[in-house]
């Protein structure tokens, strides 16, 4: 009895104490922002959609790991990479198509097939990385196949700067294309069209996953292995192929993912590009519980949302001069608060303790 | 032995493994390690390293299939199995050239997309020579040589084998680091130097003396080795112990001796070798001993690196706080732990995985904020902390010398080795492996969680703000671009390389890790790329490390042992 009352005295009350101020600053800042009217309800709005399109791209990856996770209880730390491989080769290939005028003449083909190639690229990386890197390690202690991991990530990384070299790359100007110029406008909101086409397009993927997910036998098979590995070998399921299956989904989705990233965000594409949205995707999947589907959405969609909001409307209410910079360190903190306070998730189990 | 008496089809293993091999060799040249390291030789005009990657993929090929008994042939088909996966191995290499011949034709290049496939590249693989069908020739005839030589070796003794490696090995290394044996050997010998080393790598003339002398040693090992035990056996306890305390006093002797052996250069590896055994001892308690991945190491380097900076420097506007090294180091030390222990509690109750991804945000936090102009006014956000004197003792100018900055950062080391190794089996390290074994047990063993858990973290972290604070007064200047996660990941690699929870482990894997890569400066650009493969491959083939510790050989391969009840 008395142990329990000591460690509640002091790492739940510093736990208590560090929530309240989070929610004390938040609200601070919110309020000061909002009272002083420094943004416009437009102005909001815009936040809000550039949120929301960022995030689409960020529940794409992050259902690579969600997905990962609920088969093999394994955080895939280098699915950042795998998204990388995809955005960073097909970069080439939207250059060429580019200076062909093909992405003009025929803008949804091409993207159809960046998406395919680059879809293909990760979910070789992908599956590679399970044959080689991961396989062998199943069963072992959690900590060897996530420091496994971490090599393989630094190791893709520079595979891809060897390859491709170190210098930034950048796609075309997919909202330059004449079929995407422009805004759709419907009240104070203003929805740039190649936001709705990389929301779109995103939302199109996640459909098709939760397709094959809920309707089709492989699916039904998958949902089998990460309730009972044991169950479904009896059940006759090859758990092998349906985790070499799963690499695959989840690979592919990050690699469309890259490609779309590069249609709202061209600049930027490197061998250190799948990093923070890696970890970024990461939190999404957690915020949204991992090892759910919707949940992977759900919380990707509010942390680009949380992303685009939070700096402007928090930090820059506490007086913290050029917020902007901060961006990445909030959604770190976002993530260590997650986890401290409601570590499964939105829609999750509560699996992120110790004993899962 | 069931292959050798049903007979199977040996073609397809044999593809798989040459193909393999084949994959390995386009991967080390596309990637450019083949183009970078073929400046580095390893005897002056005969071999360097970028020949020697090309040419291990099909001889290590050849022998493996001898040594893994793959293919049920007799000797003599043997090695034609080996000229088969020889051949094989150049297949992607000749794919390569040949794509590239075609894409020359179209008025393209491979070299748009694939930087690295360079003319300088395609003169390496085709040893030169201006015709291409020559040339691929040539370079298949060769790859087929080395696989069959690959299985010849194999066909030896085993104690032929022995020798043949060792001196290959041995040779391979002296010729590797002929720049650091020409810079300790300039003084002594001077010009002379020239018949030995050439260019930084051996000369012919003195690899094949260094092959002959080494072989003899390696052939006389056994004999020697013999005596050696004859002699110590004679031995009574006294001189036995007063021979371990001479080796002791000549190995202090020799460590207080070191710079001045090196150059100055060679002085400044060593400190940061030293910083990076600091922190990977540090490390090592959190990961090592408590089993907490900690991937925000680097967080408390930063905060010992700013403390120090801030603290100690005297910009010429005189706006510096401009204290005393010998004062703020133990501040940055006490920082350090401060932050160590206040990232601790929120992760302590997270798992394994989390834990690791929730420390690599900390790290992330902190290297954002210092680059922020938030806090630029204290710091100096992107600019960094400049003016940082180096330390002085007794109003001496000293330390603007690598070579007593050595002595600053040995003593660290060792203090930092002495609380590790009085730690490591005190009551503390116990329960600190107990909670790497199983938490819910050491907990019901009476084990206060939290408490050992924080004191892991906060220990761990005072090693780290000491390395960060020294490094600080060694460079004098403070940069937020240098704390990015690679610190994190070098110590991980170091501690997982040496050894986990292994102080020598972690002194070997400082050595091998940061210094090496210091002396190969072609090896800088694809050192976090063979990191990351030497991570996966450790884990996969050898999890306890280069010299692991006892108790982490056993728990890997003593289990059975314990478990069998018979």
């Amino acid at each position: 009895m008395r142990q329990s009352f000591e460690r509640f005295s002091w790492v739940s009350l510093f736990l208590l104490l560090f929530r309240v101020v989070v929610l004390y600053l938040v609200a601070l800042g919110l309020y000061r922002t909002l009272s002083d009217g420094v943004y416009s309800t437009e102005q909001i709005l815009n936040l809000v959609v550039s949120g929301l399109t960022q995030g689409s791209i960020y529940a794409l990856i992050a259902l690579g790991y969600t997905l990962v996770y609920g088969i093999l209880l394994m955080i895939n730390f280098a699915h950042g990479e795998v998204f990388m491989a995809g955005a960073f080769t097909t970069s080439f290939a939207a250059t060429w198509l580019s200076n062909r005028g093909t992405l003009a003449n025929h803008p949804f083909l091409s993207i159809i097939g960046l998406l395919i190639l680059a879809g293909l690229v990760s979910m070789s990386v992908a599956v590679l990385l399970e044959r080689i890197a991961y396989r062998p390690l199943r069963g072992a202690p959690r900590l060897v196949p996530l420091i496994t991991a971490i090599g393989a990530s630094f190791f893709l990384q520079y595979t891809f700067r060897g390859l491709y070299g170190s210098n930034f790359r950048a796609y075309p100007d997919f909202s330059a294309l004449p079929t995407f110029e422009g805004t759709y406008v419907l009240g104070q909101l203003s929805i740039p069209y190649i936001n709705m086409v990389v929301v779109g397009s995103a939302l199109l993927l996640m459909a098709g996953l939760y397709w094959l997910v809920e309707r089709t036998k492989i699916g039904k098979a998958m949902r089998a292995v990460s309730e009972n590995k044991e169950v479904s070998r009896l059940m006759g399921i090859n758990i092998d192929n349906i985790i070499v299956f799963t690499f695959a989904i989840g690979g592919a989705l990050a690699g469309a993912a890259g490609v779309i990233n590069g249609m709202y965000r061209p600049q930027g594409v490197s061998y250190t590009m799948g990093f923070f949205p890696g970890i970024k995707a990461f939190t999404a999947a957690v915020l949204g519980g991992i090892g759910s589907i919707p949940g992977a959405m759900l919380g990707g969609l509010l942390l680009g949302v949380f992303e685009a909001l939070g700096p402007n409307l928090v930090l820059a209410g506490l007086g913290i001069p050029g917020a902007n910079q901060l961006k990445d360190a909030i959604s770190f903190t976002l993530l260590v608060v997650i986890l401290i306070f409601r570590p499964q998730g939105i829609l999750g189990e509560r699996l992120a303790e110790k004993k899962a | 032995m069931t292959q050798s008496v049903h007979q199977k089809n040996d073609w397809p293993v044999i593809i798989r493994i040459g193909l393999l091999a084949g994959i390995v060799a386009l991967y080390v040249s596309v990637v450019g390690m083949v183009n970078a390291f073929n400046t580095r030789a390893i005897v002056d005009g005969v071999l360097n390293v970028g020949r020697l990657l090309l040419m291990i993929p099909p001889l290590f090929a050849g022998q493996y299939i001898v040594r893994k008994k793959l293919v049920s042939l007799e000797i003599s088909q043997q090695f034609l199995a080996a000229a088969a996966i020889g051949a094989l191995a150049a297949v992607p290499l000749t794919i390569l050239l040949l794509l590239e011949a075609f894409f020359q034709g179209l008025g393209s290049s491979l070299r748009e997309v694939f930087v690295n496939v360079s003319p300088a590249l395609q003169e390496i693989l085709l040893f030169g020579i201006s015709s291409l069908p020559v040339g691929l020739l040539v370079m298949i005839a060769v790859s087929t040589t080395l696989g069959v030589v690959g299985t010849l070796f194999y066909t030896l003794s085993a104690r032929m084998q022995h020798i043949i490696g060792r001196v290959l090995l041995y040779t391979i290394l002296i010729g590797l680091f002929g720049e650091l044996f020409t810079q300790i050997l300039r003084p002594v010998l001077g010009n002379s130097l020239r018949y030995l080393f050439r260019s930084g790598a051996l000369t012919p003339a003195l690899a094949i003396v260094v092959i002959l002398v080494i072989g003899a040693l390696v052939w006389y090992w056994p004999t020697i080795q013999i005596r050696q035990e004859a002699w110590a056996g004679r031995q009574t306890e006294t001189q036995r112990q007063q021979f371990q305390r001479g080796r002791f006093a000549l190995s202090i002797l020799l460590l207080l001796a070191l710079p001045w052996i090196l150059n100055t250069f060679l002085s400044d590896v060593m400190n940061t070798v030293g910083l990076y055994i600091m922190m990977g001892l540090g490390l090592n308690i959190a990961v090592g001993l408590a089993g907490l991945l900690d991937l925000g190491y680097v967080t408390n380097y930063a905060v010992g690196a700013y403390v120090m900076g801030v603290l100690t420097a005297q910009p010429p506007d005189g706006s510096g706080a401009g204290l005393s090294f010998w004062i703020v180091l133990p501040l940055c030390i006490l920082a350090a732990m401060f932050t160590g222990f206040f990232f601790a509690l929120p992760v302590l109750r997270m798992r394994g995985d989390y834990l690791a991804i929730a420390t690599l945000g900390f790290g992330e936090i902190i290297r954002v904020l210092a680059i922020s102009d938030w806090l630029r006014p204290i710091i100096g956000g992107a600019q960094g902390v400049l003016y940082i004197p180096k330390p002085t003792l007794f109003g001496l100018d000293l330390f603007n010398d690598p070579r007593f900055m050595y002595y600053i950062i040995l003593a660290g080391c060792l203090l930092v080795l002495y609380i590790i190794w009085r730690l490591n089996n005190s009551r503390t390290g116990r329960k600190w492996m107990a909670i790497r074994e199983d938490e819910d047990v050491a907990e019901a063993m009476g084990i206060n969680l939290v408490r050992t858990k924080v004191l892991a973290f906060t220990l761990s972290a005072a090693a780290g703000g000491l390395a960060g604070g020294i490094l600080a007064a060694k460079l004098g200047t403070v940069f937020p671009q240098s704390f990015s996660v690679f610190v994190s990941i070098n110590v991980l690699a170091v501690i997982i390389v040496g050894g986990m929870g292994s102080i020598p482990g972690i002194i070997v894997g400082a050595i091998v890790l940061i210094g090496l890569p210091e002396l190969l400066r072609e090896f800088n650009e694809y050192r976090q790329l063979i990191y990351g493969a030497l991570l996966v491959w450790m884990m996969l083939q050898r999890p306890e490390g280069l010299i692991p510790s006892a108790v982490r050989r056993r728990e890997l391969y003593g289990v059975e042992a314990v478990e069998d009840p018979k």
